[in-house]
């Protein structure tokens, strides 16, 4: 057994890269092991923003010798057949073996694989790997890049670490031999350092300020990100993101704690944390009463001489930074929201659905009839002033610079000017729900405004015929659908998806595309309650009995529906129902079309009923009406409660009843009684949707 | 007997107390790694990348090695002198070297250590940062160079200029001056900055020429006449690229662009024309330099038989 290491050496590799290309490079090793037949007994995978190394333990140090035997064509086979053969196996005709396969001649190829050394075999893997390897973006670079064939990588590379047992495996990839040298730390170490092997190369670059396991870096910046907090008496506002961020921009990270003035801590804590984290990677910290802290953490990447020195520029640059976020906050606020709102009119919302300045009109008039027909349960006033400004701040410089803030900023800004505060939560908060697990507004005017703006958007695209298709979904209409749904069911909006639709109708749009619309939202509503483990078999269950319905109650209906089916008697029942409507559809019946009622012919029977028979009819009389009435009042366990006592009797006449009897009045009064049973379980629901 | 004329000794530089001698030591450097000291190109340009030391030399397959001070006109950066970071005219350091020497990171390096940069003392980060210019259809791949969490300059390895592959690729950086001086001399008011070594300031120099600049690029500029010299600037381009001078044509395009910031400025180019506006100027600039590229082909292809334009 054998160990082997790869280390492949380059310039800076892009931080948010490095994850993937750890991935790749097992996924490229693995393969090229798996075509030799080849099984590491463990593989470890590391980087740092210089380098990927790869280290494979418990390798064969040769493969076994392989024979393999291929059929070819029989010996009287045209020449073309035969060589073709040969061809495809490399083997020379002289080569081949005949044999005799059910009495005739037949050729066969022998083909003998000779055991490989596994330094071989790694020797023709590398290169494959290097010119497999697939990064998000990569590069040309050097003397090389003069012809259009040079080798691509991520950044140039510089160098290929190749070790078997400690042996060189010996390589030669676009010019770049594989060896035993690497390079330690940028800064912290100068010349080539030596590799021996697998076993020693985390210490060797340990000596040399290299900590090549990115794990251990992000233990290093986490705990030390902490402790530098704590040291101060603060907490440090964790982030992952940026801990995995700053290992991959690190191969020696020391986190070190600075401070800003208090002054910038006069503007909003979201504006700080945001230039701090996206601008310069830094973390930010809270004090004992949770508040926002004048401090930041930034991570080195060398064990500086005086580390005041380095915290001292970084202080600078944030400093320079939060001046700019405080000039923007002072400057935006020298206009009302009411004043920026007038920009909106040269923004362009999209080519066909007018300016933003037209949406916010639009929106403005959908949230005021939503709350005059007290669909939602805010003030009309209210509310049509929070739509009227809840897209002013996409033209303040705040947003302009860091557009995440969009909506956070126009809700501060809407409270810096004294509004009232369901209107400045309403701002804030109208791009809610922005995807699933994310708040759902529930305050009345914030809902209105939430609902009304994403209507807008979804009924206007679909109306010019920009819907999603396939992974495209350039407005985000799936997310304005989920949000929609969530807004509805969250709220208990009770009106029909189909008034929503038609009130958000926009005048110059087709106006066709209400069932799309409609469909759309069917689809968004399966994923959607597929989160909450609803199958979407029951929806599409539920959706023929309620085509009239709003959302609240589909999904009312459908969870009991599931939790009815996942009884044994909900099992059961539907297979009795199928089983029947097999029948039916055997014997080409036409279902009765009066499911609560007395058999549909009018007739009574002319003779006398088996006791399973009667039993199921008086099983009926009795669970029909009930089940209608309970679906009328929304009582859908009712509903369900009361199919399950046809259960036992449609067991029963199965069981005892023969359908197709040769008295054709017992078999028309049978199929009739079927047609009656299929009938009153299809009023609660459409089972011959249900799968299973 | 004749009279001697000595000049005095030449005095040391130091590129940490003047902004002069910062440039004249980066000049020294680069002029000492075989570059051909390049002096700014005489017209108002948005960036070093617009010399055409840097773009119509990135296209072909020849040798290049050339640095230069770029001044560099952002009329909408402008803030009348009262910002302490922000100005509408400030200058760039271009180093371009083609192809990309393998050691190229550490001759940066070294040159920064040449002007001061003591990286044991300084944390240097390579952090990714690519860099794409639609207007003169290129793209590069590289970094931005923190310095303490400041960047300092911009590192690219050009992959394609005027929409061709860029054969061999280019190494390009841009150090921006007056952030690297600010730093080294450690002042927090650009207009602080030491000029040179007898008194004279940056502001000294600069900080009336840039209250008269914001002025006349926010509030002056006569926005008709902008609109007619766009439109010269244009069909002059066209002119040029018809009668096979690309270089003249290219010059037209710098123009026009430089025209469209300061429209831009003025405040009088809407969201919906700015997209129009930039794709004509992308025209002119990409026209130039096919032009030259086709112009230029023939010749290069005999020099270079393994090089091809496509």
């Amino acid at each position: 057994m054998a160990d082997f290491l790869l280390e492949l050496r380059c310039e800076e590799i892009p931080a948010r890269m490095q994850k993937g290309a750890r991935a790749e490079l097992e996924k490229l090793f693995r393969r090229e092991m798996d075509a030799s037949g080849v099984k590491a007994s463990d593989l470890t995978v590391w980087s740092t923003p210089r380098r990927l190394a790869l280290i494979a333990r418990g390798l064969p140090t040769a493969t076994e010798a392989v024979r393999e035997e291929a059929k070819g064509p029989p010996v009287a086979a045209p020449d073309q057949a035969i060589d073709g053969f040969c061809r495809k196996n490399g083997v020379e005709r002289g080569a081949l073996e005949v044999r005799e396969v059910k009495g005739r001649e037949t050729y066969f190829a022998v083909i003998e694989k000779p055991g490989q050394a596994a330094l071989d075999l790694l020797a023709a893997a590398i290169p494959a790997i290097i010119r497999d390897f697939s990064w998000p973006k990569s590069m040309r670079w050097g003397d090389a890049s003069i012809s259009n064939e040079s080798l691509k990588w991520v950044r140039p590379l510089s160098g290929i670490v190749a070790l078997l047992d400690g042996e060189v495996v010996p390589c030669l990839t676009d010019g770049f031999a594989s060896g035993r040298t690497t390079m330690g730390h940028r800064f912290h170490s100068s010349g080539e350092i030596v590799i021996s092997g697998a076993d020693d190369y985390a210490d060797t670059l340990r000596d040399a300020y290299v900590i090549v396991d990115h794990e251990v870096r992000a233990g290093i910046i986490r705990e030390g990100a902490r402790k530098a907090a704590k040291a101060a008496g603060l907490t440090v506002v964790e982030d992952e993101g940026l801990v995995v961020e700053n290992a991959g921009l690190t191969e020696w990270p020391v986190p070190l704690l600075g401070r800003f003035e208090d002054d910038f801590l006069d503007v909003p804590p979201e504006t700080i944390q945001l230039t701090a984290r996206v601008n310069q990677k830094y973390f930010v910290c809270e004090g004992p009463d949770g508040k926002l802290a004048n401090a930041f953490i930034c991570t080195a990447n060398i064990a500086a001489d005086d580390p005041a020195v380095v915290v001292d520029g970084n202080r600078k640059v944030l400093a320079a930074r939060l001046a700019d976020a405080r000039f923007f906050w002072e400057l935006d606020q020298k206009k009302t929201l009411a004043q920026h709102a007038k920009g909106l009119e040269r923004i362009t919302f999209h080519e066909k659905l007018g300016t933003v300045a037209d949406k916010v009109d639009r929106v403005a008039k959908l949230v005021r009839w939503l709350c005059e027909e007290d669909i939602v349960k805010g003030d009309p006033d209210l509310a049509e002033q929070a739509a009227r400004l809840c897209k002013a701040d996409l033209v303040t410089e705040m947003v302009g610079e860091f557009p995440e803030l969009q909506g956070l900023m126009g809700g501060y800004y809407a409270a810096k000017e004294g509004l009232p505060v369901e209107v400045s939560d309403a701002i804030r908060d109208h791009y809610k729900p922005v995807g699933q697990g994310d708040d759902v507004p529930t305050a009345p005017v914030t809902v209105a405004v939430s609902l009304a703006d994403k209507l807008d958007t979804l009924v206007g695209f679909f109306q010019y015929d920009e819907k999603p298709t396939g992974s495209k979904d350039p407005f985000a209409l799936r997310r304005a659908g989920l949000g929609i749904l969530a807004l509805v069911l969250s709220n208990n909006i009770r009106t029909t998806m189909r008034e929503l639709i038609t009130a958000a109708a926009h005048a110059g749009g087709s106006p066709d595309a209400g069932r799309d619309i409609a469909g759309f939202l069917i689809d968004r509503l399966k994923v959607q309650q597929r989160e909450a483990g609803i199958r979407h078999d029951m929806i599409d269950a539920v959706l023929p009995v309620e085509s009239d319905a709003d959302t609240a109650r589909v999904v009312a209906r459908v969870k009991a529906l599931q939790s009815f089916i996942e009884t044994e008697n909900g099992t059961n029942l539907l297979a009795g129902y199928k089983r029947a409507s097999n029948i039916l559809k055997k014997e080409k019946w036409e279902a009765p079309k009066n499911p609560s009622g007395k058999d549909p012919s009018g007739k009574d029977i002319s003779y006398t009923p088996e006791t399973a028979e009667k039993a199921l009819i008086d099983a009926l009389d009795a669970a029909a009406p009930k089940a209608a009435s309970a679906v009328t009042e929304e009582r859908f366990e009712d509903a369900m409660s009361a199919l399950a006592t046809l259960r036992a009797p449609i067991d029963a006449f199965f069981e005892d009843v023969t359908v197709n009897d040769d008295d054709a009045d017992k078999r028309e009064a049978r199929l009739n009684l079927l047609a009656r049973f299929t009938g009153a379980v299809s009023n609660v629901a459409d089972f011959s949707k249900i799968e299973g | 007997m004749d009279t001697e004329l000595q000049s005095p000794p030449l005095p040391a530089r130091d590129p940490t107390r003047s902004f002069q001698d910062m440039i004249l030591t980066l000049h020294d450097f680069w002029a000492a790694n075989g570059c051909v000291i390049l002096q700014p190109y005489d017209m108002r340009m948005g960036a070093g990348t617009f010399h055409t030391a840097t773009t119509l030399r990135a296209l072909g397959p020849e040798p290049w090695n050339a640095a230069f001070v770029q001044p560099c006109r952002r009329p909408t950066d402008g803030r009348y002198g009262e910002n302490p970071n922000r100005l509408q005219h400030y200058y760039q350091y271009q180093v371009i070297l083609k192809p990309s020497p393998s050691d190229i990171q550490e001759l940066y390096l070294k040159s920064l250590a040449a002007i001061g940069v003591d990286p044991l003392k300084h944390d240097i980060r390579f952090v990714e940062d690519d860099w794409e210019s639609p207007t003169l259809g290129a793209w590069g791949l590289g970094w931005e160079v923190w310095c303490d969490g400041m960047e300092v300059t911009q590192f690219t390895y050009f992959q394609q200029m005027g929409g061709f592959d860029c054969k061999p690729v280019a190494g390009e950086l841009t150090y921006g001056l007056e952030r690297l001086a600010m730093y080294i001399q450690g002042v927090d008011s650009v207009y602080d900055l030491a000029f040179n070594q007898h008194g004279v300031s940056y502001g000294d120099v600069f900080l009336e020429n840039e209250r008269q600049m914001s002025k006349a690029n926010f509030e002056v500029f006569d926005t008709d006449l902008l609109f007619k010299k766009f439109e010269m600037a244009e069909k002059e381009c066209r002119n040029q690229i018809d009668n096979d001078v690309p270089i003249a044509a290219y010059e037209e395009a710098v123009e026009a662009s430089h025209i469209f910031n300061l429209l831009q400025a003025r405040g009088v180019i809407s969201v919906q024309e700015r997209a129009s506006y930039m794709g004509r100027v992308r025209d002119l600039a990409r026209g130039s330099c096919e032009k030259y590229a086709e112009l230029k082909a023939p010749e290069w292809a005999e020099k270079y038989p393994e090089w091809s334009l496509i």
